[in-house]
């Protein structure tokens, strides 16, 4: 009886000990990287956005109801547009996209893919110029719609052969970023 | 001892094609062989370590929670290789996405420690290790280039196939995984035989 009780404390001062000493180590090595890891992220939007964006000289963020906008201004200092970080369900797992909008927010002036795990030659082909060129310059006053054929109204895009789901669910997380740029910004304004 | 456990390690017991372990991470990334690369050094990094504080903590651990204090330890190496590559590598950790965490319950990891790192001294079970990581990367890398090169035509991201070369999309995609495996099992198999 003395012998189990023993062995019973032994097992948990092992577990507990190998325990703390590992969530020590990690807390350590978070902490050492947190700071690269978000500059990491950050560095991504702003690529993407100089990307889109090719008059943009300046960016600035500001967080709104806690969600970060990006001001976009040229060389004069005008305010030419915002982006924003939109995410969504795709066909594997969470897309980002980051999109940028004029100043009067009527026209789209284009998308980056941040992030995605669509499948390979497939669904991550929204990566590709030729798919998120079609974004440039369409109107957002109605939502963007996905055909599977020749687009033709302004705001319309083909979706990619074989890869449908992904391509509607870009569209889907671009109409939900839009609408919430908009009540963003306009909550800014009131 | 040494030479029996670089036999095994690197052929007669090898990690994917003979003990069929780790099979989720070698299907899902070997979609390209940097992927391959990557995924095959994290492996054997996270080996390396865990059997490193197993075998030392050999006769400290009771029998009754081995387990539980293996996951422990493999999971807080795996932790570490997934925060570096997010601060360092942050492409590769985008490419590789969840499998990096996932290495966690990858059983060859699991399996070693088990079975040797916890019964033998330091020195051979780091040996072990550093054999049977070996073992899972040339199994990872082989993979992957017959899957680059017949998805893409392409070896780490350089073509090789003339641009006539229609490239099997299959191959890039979950079943491409299976049928490469399953024919590198067969040819392992038949050599073996032939011994």
């Amino acid at each position: 009886m003395k012998d189990s009780l023993k062995y019973n404390l032994r097992v948990i001062f092992v577990l507990t000990f190998i325990s703390l000493i590992c969530g020590f180590i990690l807390s350590f090595v978070f902490n050492s990287a947190k700071a690269k890891i978000k500059e990491n992220q950050k560095k991504d939007i702003y690529r993407a956005i100089y990307q889109i964006v090719d008059d943009c000289k300046n960016v600035e963020e500001k967080s709104i109801n806690e969600e970060t906008i990006y001001w976009l201004f040229n060389d004069k200092g005008e305010l030419i547009g915002y982006a924003y970080l939109s995410q969504g369900q795709g066909y594997q797992g969470k897309i980002k996209i980051l999109f940028a909008i004029d100043k009067s927010m009527e026209r789209l002036l284009g998308i980056e893919i941040i992030e995605n795990v669509e499948t390979p030659g497939l669904g991550s082909r929204i990566n590709e110029e030729s798919f998120k060129s079609q974004f440039k310059n369409l109107k957002t006053n109605v939502p963007v719609e996905c055909v599977k054929f020749f687009p033709q109204k302004k705001n319309q895009i083909q979706a990619i052969t074989s890869a449908t789901i992904s391509s509607r669910a870009v569209v889907g997380i671009l109409n939900k970023g839009i609408q919430n740029l908009k009540s963003l910004i306009e909550e800014n304004d009131r | 001892m040494i030479g029996r456990i670089f036999k095994e390690g690197l052929w007669t017991n090898h990690p994917i094609f003979r003990q069929l372990l780790g099979m989720c991470p070698t299907l899902a990334v070997t979609t390209t062989v940097l992927n391959g690369i990557s995924m095959g050094l994290a492996v054997i990094f996270v080996l390396f370590f865990s059997s490193l504080v197993v075998s030392l903590l050999r006769k400290v651990v009771p029998h009754q929670v081995r387990i539980a204090v293996y996951t422990i330890i493999i999971a807080t190496f795996v932790t570490i290789v997934d925060i570096f590559l997010k601060a360092n590598f942050p492409q590769i950790s985008k490419a590789l996405g969840p499998y990096v965490p996932l290495i966690i319950v990858n059983c060859i990891i699991l399996g070693r420690c088990e079975a040797f790192a916890s019964k033998n001294r330091l020195s051979l079970a780091l040996l072990d290790a550093l054999v049977m990581g070996g073992g899972f990367f040339w199994g990872l890398v082989t993979l992957a280039s017959v899957r680059e090169i017949l998805g893409q035509g392409t070896i780490l991201g350089y073509k090789i196939l003339p641009p006539s070369f229609n490239p099997l999309i299959v191959m890039v995609l979950p079943p491409g995984a299976f049928l490469v495996l399953g024919t590198l099992v067969a040819i392992m198999n038949r050599l073996e035989r032939i011994k």
